[in-house]
């Protein structure tokens, strides 16, 4: 066996022997995953319910707009009685020709948006009546891709993250071990070359971070979460990888300067964990303040982010891997470069 | 019994005033030495003695300020990747791969050195491990955590050999244990250099020592002849009432006779003597006889008792 695969072997078993380790790559980002996941399942395709009094074509359209859920009343004065105490926005009571409209204007917005629903389907069934030819074509359709759902912003967030986590933790702690147990010094007492430590490293936390990114879009696409991979969503192959590269050359800095694992778990932490709360992993980084989102742009696990969710998710085409690719290509060998130049073989 | 200094006479090391300060304090301070192939070879000293820096000097991982060192012919600093498998090195804390079992440790290091992997169960063998192969180094005592280390500078078939402190912190035993393992590779043909505070356990096990202390080499001869030069008296020691005081005075050779509660000690520097004259009176009982040791010739060369 070659040096570089007995080595990779030796830091693969040291990986995957460790429980607390294989709890931290996989189990505790899912966690977040399917939290959130099923969290949000149903968000942004809530319905608003609204009372109904009576029969008529009215409360009968307004009941197959698919945006409103219809809760029916025997009388208008208890359904009002119900907006009044703020369980219901609004109520819609047809009585032959006659509809009546009650809203709370405590909430501005939902009254405003009920409000715009029921004038539209009256006065679309008005203009039915009348048997006018229509003059004004509207033509309405949405601009995201059709299986835009949460979970297609959630699924690329965690998995930035973990696999974020994973490289950091995974390259800082198998050099500050190493060196604390001699076993770099011994290492260096080989004919073999720091590259081949490095290499082999490289290659186990590129292999870790495949087999978490194939588990959590394999979890993703259950059907109780429905990711879907959509159009480009190949291209984010090359921004994941040199994400990945991104956070090894971290964890070396990380693992250069610290001399114990607590240390090097710590300095891990106060590395990644901001990162991933200013980078959009627990939230969409387009709902933060505009302060935040500039911060955000300084770190490789935005643009991770961004890059993977621009296939994923925004269907961009390949001209959109530029960005993250040169950010996080750069950030790898300036990165690097610094943990190279601090590297130490043995405690001094 | 007629000990023989091993070796074919060719150097495997040569090391020539070597010196190496942290801040203040000269770790290592003028240290000269030389190693024949085949040699075993220890450096004896109390902790803070100088012993690893001087070995670890010599093994390449590390510079001296000044002086020089041949390792095999070769200048060992900086790193000189021709030398690597022609050293096997043990380290002064044993140097293991995280979660790896005995045998994937050796395994691991056998490919470092692009050797054959089958070489592992080789090696557990020789350190009679091979019972423990599937037990992971944690799980190891300190004596078979020793071994393994052993096991894992040897795994590559180095020429030389270089073992810090290998029988430090184990009972008895495991240090018995493991004389017959160092016995084993010296049996190899191997050149052995290796640190210890025992000073009885390098009388028995090496063919020459230096004793070492404060950064400096005291002496360095066969561990008989520094007793030897040392002149240091014998003391032959007997059961109380066996012989009376002016008796024993009148023994030949008797320099000193003295007697405690429990026995009585006469001293000599012609134990021969002595001991005939006291078999021609049969009166030998609860002869014990305790020559001078290496920790003698320790407090004679230092004036302080050794404590290692
Ligand atoms: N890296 C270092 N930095 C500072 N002092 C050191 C270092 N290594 C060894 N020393 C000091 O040098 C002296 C000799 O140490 P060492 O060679 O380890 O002795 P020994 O192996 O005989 O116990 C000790 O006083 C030790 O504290
Ligand atoms: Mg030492």
């Amino acid at each position: 066996m070659t040096a570089f695969r007995s080595l990779s072997l030796a830091m693969l078993k040291g990986f995957y022997r460790d429980k607390a380790t294989l709890f931290f790559t996989f189990v505790f980002p899912l966690m977040f995953l399917i939290v959130f996941g099923l969290l949000f399942r149903d968000a942004g395709t809530d319905k608003i319910t609204i009372g109904a009094v009576g029969e008529g074509p009215v409360v009968t359209a307004l009941g197959e707009t698919g945006i409103l859920d219809l809760e029916h009343f025997d009388t208008l004065d208890e359904a009002v009685a119900k907006v009044s105490d703020g369980d219901l926005p609004a109520v819609v009571a047809q009585n032959g020709n006659e509809v009546v409209l009650r809203f709370a204007a405590s909430d501005q917005t939902q009254a405003g948006t009920v409000r715009g629903i029921v004038v539209g389907v009256v006065d679309k069934l008005n203009l039915i009546v009348t048997n006018q030819p229509l003059r004004y074509q509207l033509d309405v359709s949405n601009v995201e891709d059709a299986s835009l759902k949460p979970i297609q912003y959630i699924t690329p967030g965690i998995m930035s993250w973990g696999v974020a986590t994973t490289a950091v933790f995974g390259a800082a702690l198998t050099l500050v071990s190493w060196r604390k147990k001699q076993v770099l010094r011994r290492i260096r007492l080989a004919p073999i070359h720091a590259s081949t430590v490095l290499s082999s490293r490289v290659v186990v936390t590129i292999g870790v971070a495949i087999v978490q990114a194939v588990i959590f879009l394999g979890i993703g696409a259950l059907p109780v979460f429905g990711l879907q991979l959509v159009g480009t969503w190949a291209l984010a192959i090359p921004v994941f990888f040199l994400g990945v590269l991104a956070f090894f050359a971290i964890g070396m800095l990380v693992g250069a300067f610290c001399k114990t694992e607590e240390a090097a778990t710590g300095a891990a932490n106060i590395v990644v964990l901001p990162m991933a709360f200013l980078s959009g992993t627990f939230f969409p980084i387009d709902q933060a303040p505009p302060w935040m989102q500039s911060i955000s742009n300084a770190f490789p696990l935005r643009h991770m982010n961004d890059g993977i969710m621009d296939f994923l998710v925004r269907d961009q085409g390949a001209s959109a891997l530029v960005v993250p690719c040169l950010v996080l290509a750069g950030f790898t060998i300036v990165v690097g470069g610094i943990a190279a130049k601090v590297f130490q073989w043995e405690d001094s | 019994m007629f000990t023989q200094v091993n070796g074919t006479g060719n150097a495997a090391v040569v090391v020539e005033d070597i010196r190496k300060a942290y801040g203040d304090l000269k770790a290592v301070d003028g240290v000269s030495l030389s190693v024949t192939e085949g040699e075993f070879f220890g450096i004896l000293g109390p902790n803070g003695a100088g012993k690893t820096t001087t070995l670890e000097i010599i093994e390449g991982l590390r510079q001296p300020d000044s002086g020089s060192v041949r390792l095999l012919g070769e200048s060992p600093w900086p790193r000189r990747v021709s030398l690597l498998p022609r050293i096997g090195v043990q380290l002064q804390s044993s140097s293991f791969f995280e979660k790896l079992t005995a045998r994937e440790q050796l395994e691991t290091f056998a490919s470092l050195y692009g050797v054959n992997a089958v070489r592992a169960n080789e090696m557990l063998e020789l350190v009679g491990l091979a019972d423990k192969a599937d037990t992971r180094e944690d799980k190891l005592s300190g004596g078979q955590r020793q071994r393994l280390s052993i096991a894992c500078a040897l795994v590559h078939d180095p020429d030389v050999v270089f073992l810090d402190e290998p029988t430090a912190a184990l009972d008895p035993q495991a240090r018995r244990n493991l004389w017959d393992v160092l016995r084993a590779i010296q049996a190899r043909g191997k050149t052995i250099v290796y640190t210890t505070h025992y000073l009885d356990e390098a009388e028995i096990l090496c063919d020459r020592v230096a004793i070492m202390d404060k950064g400096r080499i005291l002496a360095m001869d066969r561990p008989a002849a520094l007793v030897r030069g040392l002149d240091a008296p014998t003391h032959v020691i007997l059961e109380l009432g066996s012989l009376s005081v002016s008796d024993a005075t009148a023994l030949p050779a008797a320099e000193d006779v003295t007697e405690d509660e429990l026995s009585l000690t006469i001293t000599t520097r012609r134990p021969a003597d002595t001991l005939s004259a006291l078999a021609d009176r049969g009166a030998l009982s609860g002869l014990q006889v305790r020559t001078a040791t290496l920790e003698d010739v320790f407090l004679d060369l230092t004036g302080r008792e050794y404590r290692a």
